[in-house]
């Protein structure tokens, strides 16, 4: 018994196992019993779990990859059931949406009004990106909540870019027009384009230099009047923006405009049709001739 | 007897300065080949850093070697005391440099319009979040666990670090592996892996490095002078075999060039999702969890000096802990590709392994008893009990998480952020600075730390950030997994992705300050320690005997 008197810790009378490193020594206490107990609870509750759900990769030849578990639960048949449910949801009034044109839609207010949510979430999710939430627009990214149009904002003109795009060349009625680079490929100098910058500036309001402006008359009357317009209002058929209303989409100043004659813009949106459903586009349609300056 | 062994010895030491510089004199030449080489600007830039430091490192052995005179450097009747006080050193540095990065990838998602420079790249988000991971836990965490496992391996082996030389490559070798994977991730090198991002050259130098730390681990087991090893030690172990298991398999790639820094993985699509979370979940059950724990076996114990709680709940926990682990990295994948068998199997082990996980808890805590006063007058004792209680709490959090029904909430929502920082900053981060303001006196042989009043001002700061940190995340992890399901009365998604980022901004902004705060207090915590192993303040006198219940032949080394 002397012996194993040191093997007892005096504060808590509890027997040590008797080694010691560095100091430290270890008391034999026994295993709590709730751990140990929660613990053989996890691990019954596993079992049980592995029984009922898929859980054990099965042996080729059995004609299984693993045994399904006496729920037979699937994910993936639990997915398909959900979409369906949601598709069967949605099926009443998109049928609608495909029956209507986009001027009922508009005009039922149960319709428009299905229309505006299904067009605000596939916005939301697909548009907003670029265009911002509400469509607010970005730079290079054209604002959709006023009333300025690069090229149409009727309904149908919009449904036409939804489908297929800008500039987007796999699709043949894609809207598609290519302002040169002036620039880069060599058809202004550098002095005419600073010139010209000037003139846009002028025209759209600003303070420019009135002589170089006037030197560029000239330029702009042979090189841009064309799709720009004399007036320099632009031409929707072309997707030539106005020049005279101080609206940018890539920025009015001088620098930003230099480059843009200089690079040219072109900028690109995809065609949606065969990405979204018809019912879809023609939701966001009435969703964004909605959000503020759509046009009869 | 000691003649011989003494005769030996001499041998001994020369033998592995030798083996280590012509290992290193080894890899330099290959990094100045490839550098000439180098198929890519990345591999050119990592060779010559590579080759520069490996260089570097040789000439400073050379003189320092050639100062020696003859005499043994690696003295057995000493402990090896000054390469634990350089991983001191550097898990401080590595330390801070991860937090505030931290901090800044915190900023740039708060705002992201101020925190984003366009003209520098490398500053980026996607360039910065693997620097802050890596930083935090290999860097910092690493240096923390190879410091103090040499520390502890030591003292509860009564015996001098094995191999000679070797443990200094393993710590200056793995402190190079950190600067090649830190450097790459501004750079650009990745192979798109989380917490596996250090391209194929760097993964093989730190299996090398790896493979080195093993052999003087176990070697310094082998010559131990105690009959049995103590549990500290066991966790140490299993955190370093394990390590080199999911390192290898992990980063099983093919490079494209023997000169250029791109590889391919060996597995594809699903088989590579699967390993890549074996590897993520087990690095923190086997780097994080078991390492720390290690840890907290041998600081709790020496600094309340009272036993430990349990010998036989140390050893149930220990092996049922590391047997279920390594099974529960698939709940990382739940409603993916993977079969669902097998995220039934990742589930139910993760359920099983929450007791397992508590064992140290329990442990740790229960060694308290007795002295639970400490817990009022030592801030030291304080913060790694609470980074106990913040393990207990995450170690729940994870085995509730891996349910399937709750995890199709949490999945990729802040509340994945919030558990691991709340592991993270809370049980790592605590148990770390705990042994780290417990070894720098008892190193530098001082009476006391600088000051316990900035050991106080670092835990409640630290405390507070953390709390602000994780409690932002779970409101904004919950938020926004309920707003990503949330349907309209047609049937529509409720929000766009936008509308709930939105929603987190002002969480962002809390979480900022929780993080600023956790800095400031690990700032508090360097200044301490540097003014400490100074001899300043309260650690002024030397302790007469800093470790009075140690009492081997084996000293201290000066």
């Amino acid at each position: 018994m002397t012996e194993h008197k040191p093997d007892i810790d005096e504060l808590s009378g509890v027997e040590t196992t008797g080694h010691t490193w560095d100091g430290i020594q270890e008391l034999n206490n026994p295993l709590p019993r709730w751990w140990l107990y929660v613990f053989y609870g996890t691990i019954v509750w596993a079992v049980i779990y592995m029984i009922f759900m898929p859980a054990i990769p099965a042996l080729p030849g059995t004609g299984m990859t693993n045994t399904p578990g006496i729920r037979s639960h699937s994910d993936r048949a639990l997915v398909a059931e959900e979409v369906g449910k949601l598709n069967a949801e949605r099926a009443a009034a998109s049928s609608q949406l495909l029956d209507a044109s986009l001027e009922e839609i508009e005009t039922d207010m149960n319709l428009q009004q299905f229309a505006l949510a299904m067009g605000e979430s596939a916005f939301g999710d697909n548009c907003a990106t670029c265009h911002g939430a509400g469509g607010r627009g970005a730079k290079g990214y054209p604002m959709l909540a006023d009333d300025i149009w690069i090229w149409d904002g009727t309904l149908a003109g919009i449904e036409t870019t939804l489908r297929h795009g800008i500039r987007h060349l796999e699709d043949p009625a894609t809207r598609n027009s290519a302002m040169p680079a002036f620039g880069r490929d060599g058809l202004l100098t550098a002095k005419e384009i600073d010139d010209l910058v000037q003139y846009v500036v002028k025209v759209s309001g600003g303070t420019a230099d009135m002589s170089a402006a006037n030197r560029a008359a000239p330029v702009f009357a042979q090189q841009c009047v064309s799709c720009h317009g004399a007036d320099a209002k632009g031409n929707r058929s072309l997707g030539a923006p106005n020049l005279t209303d101080s609206e940018w989409l890539f920025g009015g100043e001088p620098r930003d405009i230099q480059q843009t004659i200089y690079n040219a813009r072109n900028a690109h949106m995809p065609a949606w049709q065969g990405r979204l459903d018809d019912a879809t586009i023609k939701a966001l349609a009435v969703y964004v001739h909605s959000l503020g300056g759509g046009e009869k | 007897m000691s003649a011989h062994t003494t005769t030996r010895d001499q041998s001994g030491w020369g033998f592995s300065i030798g083996t280590v510089c012509a290992l290193v004199a080894a890899a330099a030449l290959g990094a100045l080949i490839i550098a000439a080489n180098a198929a890519d600007p990345m591999m050119a830039a990592h060779a010559w850093i590579f080759f520069f430091l490996t260089v570097s490192g040789l000439l400073v052995t050379g003189l320092w070697a050639g100062a020696l005179n003859g005499r043994n450097p690696f003295e057995p009747t000493v402990y090896e005391d000054t390469i634990v006080k350089f991983g001191v050193a550097a898990a401080m540095f590595w330390g801070i440099a991860g937090f505030l990065v931290g901090l800044i990838i915190a900023l740039q998602l708060t705002f992201p319009n101020i925190f984003y420079f366009p003209d520098f790249g490398w500053t980026n988000f996607g360039r910065l979040r693997p620097l802050h991971t890596s930083a935090v836990i290999f860097a910092f965490g690493g240096n923390v666990l190879i410091a103090t496992s040499f520390y502890v391996v030591q003292r509860t082996c009564r015996t001098r670090l094995g191999g000679g030389m070797w443990p200094w490559f393993v710590f200056w070798g793995y402190n190079l592996f950190i600067v090649i994977a830190g450097t790459g991730y501004l750079l650009g090198v990745t192979q798109s892996k989380e917490y596996a991002e250090p391209e194929w050259y760097a993964d093989l130098w730190l299996t090398i490095v790896w493979v080195a730390y093993l052999f003087v681990f176990l070697g310094t087991l082998w010559k131990r002078k105690e009959p049995h090893i103590y549990v500290a030690n066991w966790f140490y172990l299993s955190f370093i075999v394990t390590i080199a298991m999911l390192h290898i398999v992990n980063n099983l790639a093919i490079p494209v060039s023997l000169t250029g820094s791109k590889s391919y993985q060996l597995f594809a699509g699903v088989q590579d999702a699967l390993t890549q979370w074996w590897y993520g979940h087990n690095a923190v059950g086997f780097f994080l969890t078991t390492g720390f724990l290690a840890i907290m076996y041998y600081f709790i114990p020496k600094q309340v000096n009272r036993p430990v709680y349990s010998y036989r709940l140390s050893i149930v926990h220990f092996w049922s802990l590391i047997f279920i682990y390594i099974w529960a990295g698939p709940h990382h994948l739940h409603y993916t590709a993977l079969p669902q068998w097998a995220q039934t199997l990742g589930m139910v082990f993760s359920i099983m392994l929450w007791m397992p996980s508590w064992g140290g808890m329990i442990n740790g805590v229960m060694t308290l008893s007795g002295a639970w006063d400490k817990l009022r007058t030592d801030p030291v004792v304080r913060m790694m009990i609470v980074a106990l209680a913040f393990y207990g709490m995450s170690t729940f959090e994870g085995p509730l998480m891996s349910v399937r029904a709750v995890n199709s909430l949490s999945h990729y929502t802040e509340w994945g952020i919030a558990h691991v920082h709340s592991g993270s900053m809370g049980w790592v981060g605590f148990i770390s600075f705990g042994a780290l303001y417990c070894l720098t006196p008892w190193l530098w042989k001082r009476k006391a730390l600088f000051s316990k009043a900035l050991v106080e001002w670092h835990f409640w700061l630290a405390t507070l950030g953390i709390v602000f940190y994780i409690v932002a995340m779970y409101v904004a992890g919950i938020t926004e997994g309920f707003m990503w399901r949330a349907y309209n009365e047609f049937g529509f998604l409720e929000y766009s992705f936008i509308e709930t980022v939105k929603a987190k901004h002002i969480m962002y902004i809390i979480r900022v300050a929780g993080g600023a705060l956790y800095l400031i207090g690990a700032l508090l915590m360097a200044y301490n320690l540097v003014r400490t192993a100074l001899g300043h303040g309260e650690a002024g006198e030397a302790a007469p005997d800093a470790r009075p219940a140690n009492a081997p032949a084996l000293q201290p080394a000066e």
